[in-house]
């Protein structure tokens, strides 16, 4: 048994933190999350070109051949900083698509481009009241001629006001919630009959809802098979849900040691409030979430390769453990730095929230729990 | 031990309930029962409704113009209140600074300021907490130097809630450095058009102005603004502690909130079916609502003693605690009912503008928001160690 990082991935670990260190500040990342864009247009060329976004794709396809530990890697960085550009939706999901399931022809289109940095991706499968069954989907594929005419609406759709194309998840046959009739498809979001309308999330992302209004699509934007898509929705879903793990981990060790530090400065009846037994469990138990975390992401992310089952338990396990520990250790976090911890300024609640609405993407506590009971 | 209601105290309910239909179309609609985005009008309007009715001031004598309630008329009445969904009028004036006045203060300062804080007129803020005292209040280093007939106040207070709209501040400083620290302490009533005073302010999490910071400046103070004796503030200030904490509890208004959440997961959709039914879901309601009513029946306890002449003490520490963490619990769980549509960022849009379903409309900010109600009035850490000395004799 060994967990160690390879020595690519602690030097791909060490080029990211130190990009983020010298130009994804938090003082820097207040600025252009509140700006129009919402992101400083430059960070992602150059993520493209330290090789992050070609880092887990495959090499015949402009990628450097690494896999999901290489994702994790990269989202604990990513978590850290708060990093609000869409290497899950695209880089994730969008080329996990593409890897699981794409034509060669789909593959040789998008790949490179994603590893290059020239497409943004947005994964739009979310429904207004689907909440998080992946099948519970009432937008349609029709078939017509050659392609399909899509119609439907697909709630939040993070990182969709700046993406290029959508992954789309409809129904080709069946009725609602039916596990079969579910296709995927590559939209282009200028395509005729799209609609968006965007907005800013509370956690700095940005997000859109997005209708489809008799949107014709070719045969060629179809990824994989029709009617048999939910598996690999499913698949790659847990792909992504790794990838928010260790995210949430990121997020998580930068509020246990930013609390524990602030512990020791922090005066009142002349000691310093971490001499307080009340406050020291407390932060102890921050630090035990927070180890758990690390342990279930690394468990999911060396398991996403494994039968289905296994897959699917690991994820969930995962997504339980990471929504639980990311409530508590947000929640003590702003409650041990006081009145300091309610305030905006402070990048403490910015972190508590992201974890707060990392336990809600695909699929909560509760979610999970029962697809864990299912399975199991 | 009876909990039927009389006839009379059903008669008042009642007249609770005609009286709040009247206003209810007099009042402007403020959305979400929160702090956020309120003009002062807004926090006012009820107010003067209540003023006008003679209904503003339930904890105060009769004879400051408070109503004459007993425990049960005041528990209606809040109930009536909160159920109707109607704002909260502020405690910084009504229920915490005249008390202290009522209490101690002397006569001129009666006429002076209570029949303003009834109207309305005066608008007050609590300047308690400073930067480096929190939690250990008696540490505070704002002075006041007396000198001839004023005293001259120097420091910073902060987190002082909505003070960009205050008249009033109440204030703790120092005035005498060389004793035990809660031997120094005066408690001072500042103008806040006083010269030398300035108010910055703070932004909390959810974006809310709601907290601001203030300055004081060689702020020249008269010393018949000085409630009771010199150096004795701290008795006074403990005084108003335990009145805001038992205000915290808001049993009345957790209930409706529990049962705005019951609508919203009777809207949500889980499978098809509505989330309300959802065996887990319901589970966590039914924890709350249990968890609640024995909170409320601690509540009713707390009362009739009072009721019988004994002051609230350290209990109101457990209403605090408890009542607090049902407040978030309930923001807690209102955003995981909501799912998704919890992730817009209602501040970044227009007004009236929406995404998603309207109930989803700044619960994410409120559950954030809350989580303030275990800090502020004495945090629930600094609950906790009181029960354990004052109570368990630890
Ligand atoms: C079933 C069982 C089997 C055992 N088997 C063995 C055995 O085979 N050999 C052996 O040598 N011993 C054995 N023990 C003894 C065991 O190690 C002691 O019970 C244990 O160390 C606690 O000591 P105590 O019972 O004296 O409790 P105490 O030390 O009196 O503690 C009482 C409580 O105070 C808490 N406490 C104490 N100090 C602190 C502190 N500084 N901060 C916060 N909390 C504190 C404790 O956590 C505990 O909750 C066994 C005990 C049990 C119950
Ligand atoms: C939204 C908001 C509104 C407020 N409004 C007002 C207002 O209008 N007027 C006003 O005067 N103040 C106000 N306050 C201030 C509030 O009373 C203080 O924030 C509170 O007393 C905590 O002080 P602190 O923020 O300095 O935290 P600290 O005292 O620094 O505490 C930090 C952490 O240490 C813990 N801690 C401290 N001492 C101990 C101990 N002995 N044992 C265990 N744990 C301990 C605390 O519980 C907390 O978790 C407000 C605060 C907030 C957040």
């Amino acid at each position: 048994m060994d967990f160690s990082f390879t020595e690519e991935q602690t030097l791909l670990r060490n080029s990211v933190s130190k990009y983020l260190a010298d130009n994804y500040k938090f003082d820097q990342w207040r600025k252009f999350t509140r700006s129009e864009l919402g992101r400083d247009a430059g960070h992602w060329k150059q993520f493209a070109e330290l090789g992050l976004l070609a880092a887990a794709l495959p090499e015949e396809h402009g990628g450097l051949g690494g896999g999901p530990v290489d994702s994790l890697v990269i989202m604990e960085e990513f978590g850290k900083a708060l990093v609000v550009e869409p290497y899950i939706p695209t880089v994730v999901i969008g080329a996990g698509f593409l890897k699981a399931a794409g034509s060669e022809a789909q593959k040789s289109e998008w790949l490179n481009r994603i590893a290059a940095g020239e497409t943004m991706m947005a994964f739009a499968f979310a429904e207004p009241k689907g909440r998080y069954n992946l099948a519970d989907l009432s937008t349609t594929a029709k078939k017509q001629g050659a392609g399909y005419v899509l119609n439907g609406q697909k709630a939040v759709v993070i990182g969709a006001p700046w993406a290029d194309t959508l992954i789309v998840t409809a129904r080709t046959s069946g009725g609602q919630r039916d596990r079969n009739g579910i296709s995927v498809f590559l939209v282009d979001k200028k395509a005729k009959g799209v609609t968006t309308r965007d907005y800013p999330t509370v956690d700095g992302l940005r997000a859109s809802e997005i209708t489809f209004e008799n949107v014709e699509v070719p045969a060629t934007a179809l990824i994989g098979a029709a009617d048999a898509g939910l598996p690999l929705v499913e698949q790659v879903t847990d792909e992504a849900i790794a990838a928010v793990c260790a995210d949430a981990t990121g997020a998580m060790k930068v509020l246990v040691d930013t609390t524990v530090e602030y512990s020791k400065t922090r005066k009142q009846f002349g000691v310093p409030i971490g001499k307080f037994q009340a406050l020291q469990h407390r932060m102890v138990d921050m630090f035990v979430n927070y180890e758990q975390s690390v342990s279930i992401t690394l468990m999911v992310t060396l398991r996403l390769g494994e039968s289905e089952t296994e897959r699917a338990k690991a994820a969930s396990a995962a997504k339980v453990t990471i929504g639980k520990a990311g409530r508590y250790v947000g929640q003590q976090a702003v409650q041990i730095h006081g009145g300091i911890g309610m305030t905006d300024e402070l990048n403490v609640g910015h972190y508590f929230k992201r974890l707060t609405l990392a336990d809600t993407l695909f699929g909560n506590i509760d979610h999970h729990l029962k697809r864990y009971a299912a399975l199991s | 031990m009876d909990l039927t209601f009389s006839p009379e105290e059903e008669a008042f309910r009642q007249e609770v309930r005609a009286f709040i239909a009247d206003a209810r179309p007099q009042l402007p609609d403020v959305g979400a029962p929160e702090l956020a985005n309120r003009t002062k009008e807004d926090y006012l309007a009820w107010h003067k409704l209540l003023y006008k009715k003679g209904w503003v001031a339930p904890l105060w004598p009769k004879q400051y113009g408070g109503t004459g309630w007993n425990v049960t008329q005041r528990y209606i009445f809040n109930e009536e209140v909160a159920d109707a969904g109607m704002p909260t009028t502020l405690p910084f004036g009504l229920n915490m600074v005249a008390p202290v006045i009522f209490t101690y203060g002397n006569e001129e300062q009666k006429k002076k300021y209570l029949p303003r804080i009834l109207s309305g007129e005066d608008w007050w803020c609590q300047g308690y907490s400073e930067p480096g005292s929190g939690s250990d209040l008696a540490s505070l280093r704002t002075k006041a130097v007396r000198d001839g007939d004023f005293y001259i106040v120097n420091g910073q207070k902060t987190w002082t809630t909505l003070a960009q709209f205050a008249d009033w501040i109440f204030c703790l400083v120092r005035t005498d450095p060389n004793v035990k620290q809660q031997e120094g302490i005066t408690f001072l009533l500042i103008d806040m058009k006083t010269p030398g005073i300035t108010v910055k302010p703070i932004i909390v999490l959810d974006g809310a102005h709601e907290v601001n910071e203030v300055f004081f400046d060689n702020v020249k103070v008269p010393v018949e603004n000085r409630v009771g004796e010199e150096n004795k503030g701290w008795t006074y200030a403990k005084f108003l502690l335990v009145n805001e904490r038992s205000g915290i509890a808001g049993v009345a208004r957790s209930k409706k909130a529990v049962e705005r959440l019951k609508e919203i997961a009777g809207a949500e959709r889980i499978d098809g079916e509505p989330l309300i039914d959802d065996e887990d879901f319901a589970r966590k309601i039914a924890d709350l609502e249990i968890d609640l009513a024995a909170l409320e029946f601690t509540e009713l306890r707390t009362l009739a003693a009072e009721s019988k002449g004994r002051m609230a003490g350290p209990e109101s520490s457990i209403l605090k605690i408890r009542g607090t963490e049902i407040q978030q619990r309930i923001t807690e769980l209102t955003v995981e009912a909501i799912g998704y549509y919890a992730y817009p960022n209602d501040r970044a849009l227009g007004a009236n503008e929406f995404i998603g379903p309207d109930y989803a409309l700044g619960e994410a900010g409120h559950y954030f928001n809350m989580r303030k109600t275990s800090i502020y009035g004495g945090s629930n850490e600094i609950q906790r160690n009181i029960i354990a000395k004052a109570v368990l004799g630890l």
